[in-house]
């Protein structure tokens, strides 16, 4: 597939327009968390993610786990930028897991198998790919605020759910994006939650409001901190990208704060 | 200083005493807690394959990385991890820490035998057994009673998160007072936990690192590293507080420097220091409130409205315009039209005191005597 121009946030994200620095999926192996809030939307930056993943390298796959919204809602805004989701799943290279209706059983305490049978899912569709598909492989969670409330709201265990997400990063070179909404833990004894997937997150994406309010030709502004981890030494170093956007029709615009006349 | 701390823990505890304990402390503002914990790991490694330790062994506790990128580091820093003599084990809780993954062989706990120095732990939640496990390890490697092992914990805030405050703590008292274990560190990030459960691990440890970001941010928002500046992104400052044995508290700061090597340390530079620390005190206001000298000047010149100018000459009203043989020039004011009602009267003002401030909360208007 043609290497179309890279965006502000396809460059933020890692990605390079030199072709020899080019990896072939760079999030390979990295977790980038999205977080968003009430006034502004960040599922954008999932759709762009999604998006990508399947123009980056023919034998990427990705995994979708919905917590948030059906099947056709994600048919429907990713047809308007151009990707066919039913045509990725039919050639085995998307695979929509639908958790709307999960629920972990109650058993006096949480019980931890809910979301470990998740897991296992997960593990299940990924033995099962062809082995070409495997290795390129996007998990997308959409989002945790819901898979929290799946676990009957026992953060703990969505927090373990992502740990061993974030172990496919480590252990098969994965990729992990989700999507969280921080102004629910923006409080006290809540915001340890979000820290705590903050810690464990390579790629970090907040999309924000403008602090001027709301205005037609900007919806938002975005900042990109990229921690360059060198798994074994930890952060070697950090790049942080800022700019704003626009959400379009067929796809979305990113600009640098003052470009736009 | 980081030199220090690595000479503690390399001396390791003396006889019939509790073993140093280093907690490395870290924020999200700076959150490189992870390099210390490595450099110090690697430097304790390097001394353990030398002879030069106390310690003849070590077992790492993998919570919050991979086994395979402790070994891969190690190598990388020209720490030889496969020699004949077995000096390293790492008890790995970070693939499967819960047990779910393989849940239909529940293979439990297995020491895999091809691979010398890795066991898989699956029940990160008991601390009593991890303990247990932690000790036939270090036996495992160490042998005879006379010698020691150390023990590196990547994550005590993963730890935290899996068990309560007093499991945590008396693991780490637990650790410390086994004869053959010649000293402790561990990882914690300050802003997950309650400062309750932060100090218990303070108590327990002989000395804590903090990190801490090189600039503080001023109006607290800089918890993100984003909106903190740009030195925050590759440097800091590394506090670090030791406790003696005779009960006095040593405190020490320096700085580090991250690079993709590794990181470094050196003294505080005090220029910088100073020059940013008085730059971090100045609110950021867009008003300047003060008055300069000229301005004070200028201020005490004004002429006011209705004060008795006591020259001799006729009481002119001052309407707000320049005295009348500097008005030719001007644009007429707006109040132009009433100057001839008000030269017919008369408005006498009497300051109270000769240095009452010209805006002072009495309304000067209170003393007209029309």
């Amino acid at each position: 597939m043609e290497q179309q121009g890279l965006d502000l946030m396809d460059q933020a994200l890692g990605f390079h327009s030199n072709k020899a620095q080019q990896q072939p999926w760079p999030l390979s192996g990295r977790f980038v968390l999205v977080e968003d809030c009430v006034d502004t939307s960040g599922a954008f930056v999932l759709h762009h993610i999604l998006k990508r993943s399947f123009t980056s390298h023919p034998s990427s796959a990705v995994i979708f786990l919905a917590f948030a919204n059906p099947i056709n809602h994600y048919d429907r805004v990713l047809r308007k930028l151009g990707c066919n989701l039913a045509s990725q799943r039919d050639t085995g290279r998307f695979f929509f897991l639908d958790m709307l209706m999960l629920q972990c059983p109650v058993e006096g305490e949480p019980n931890h198998d809910g979301l470990a049978a998740v897991f296992e899912k997960i593990e299940r569709v990924i033995s099962e790919l062809s082995p070409e598909n495997k290795k390129f492989v996007t998990v997308i969670i959409d989002d945790i605020s819901c898979l929290e409330l799946a676990a009957n709201g026992s953060s703990n265990d969505a927090i373990d759910f992502l740990h061993y997400c974030y172990t496919l990063t480590s252990e098969n070179d994965y990729a992990l994006v989700a999507l969280n909404h921080r102004d629910i833990y923006s409080d006290g004894e809540r915001s340890t939650f979000k820290l705590e997937i903050e810690y464990l997150a390579d790629i970090l994406v907040k999309v924000d409001p403008l602090a001027t309010g709301l205005a037609k030709d900007v919806h938002g502004q975005v900042m990109v901190l990229n921690k360059e981890t060198q798994k074994q030494h930890g952060i070697s170093s950090i790049k942080v990208h800022n700019f704003h956007f626009k959400i379009k029709e067929n796809n979305t615009e990113y600009f640098y704060a003052g470009s736009r006349t | 200083m980081a030199e220090s701390v690595c000479r503690s823990l390399r001396d390791g505890a003396l006889e019939g005493e509790l073993a140093p304990t280093l907690t490395i402390k870290d924020s999200l503002a700076s959150p490189f807690g992870f390099n210390v914990f490595s450099h110090i790991l690697v430097q304790l490694s390097s001394q353990i394959v030398a002879g030069k330790s106390q310690s003849q062994g070590m077992v790492i506790v993998a919570l919050s990385r991979s086994p395979s990128s402790y070994i891969d580091l190690l190598k990388m820093n020209g720490v030889d991890v496969e020699s004949s003599k077995k000096w390293i084990h790492i008890l790995d809780c970070y693939t499967d820490p819960l047990g779910w993954k393989d849940k239909t062989r529940k293979s439990g706990d297995i020491t895999d035998p091809s691979n010398q120095i890795l066991s898989s732990y699956k029940t990160v939640k008991d601390v009593n057994r991890l303990f247990s496990v932690i000790c036939d390890l270090g036996r495992g490697l160490v042998g005879g009673s006379k010698s020691r092992f150390c023990v590196a914990i990547d994550s005590l805030s993963e730890l935290l998160r899996h068990s309560s405050v007093q499991s945590v703590a008396s693991l780490l008292s637990n650790l410390r007072s086994h004869e053959q274990i010649s000293c402790i560190f561990g990882l914690l990030h300050s802003d997950l936990h309650e400062e309750r459960a932060v100090a218990a691990v303070e108590y327990t440890s002989s000395m804590v690192a903090s990190v801490d970001p090189f600039h503080h941010s001023v109006d607290g928002q800089g918890s993100n590293l984003g909106n903190s500046s740009r030195q925050n992104l590759t440097k800091g400052k590394f506090n670090v507080r030791s406790k003696r044995r005779n009960g006095r508290v040593r405190v020490t700061c320096e700085e580090f420097r991250v690079e993709p090597s590794g990181i470094s340390f050196a003294p505080v530079s005090s220029v910088d220091g100073a020059a940013v620390a008085v730059a971090g005190l100045i609110p950021k206001v867009q008003f300047n409130l003060q008055l300069s000298e000229k301005e004070r000047v200028d201020r005490s010149r004004v002429v006011l409205p209705f004060e008795h100018q006591g020259t001799g000459k006729p009481i002119q009203i001052y309407d707000g315009r320049r005295s009348l043989e500097d008005s030719n020039n001007e644009a007429t004011p707006i109040s132009g039209g009433k100057k001839e009602d008000s030269g017919r009267g008369e408005i006498i003002y009497y300051r109270d005191s000769d240095d009452e401030m010209p805006d002072s909360d009495e309304d000067p208007d209170d003393d007209l005597d029309i």
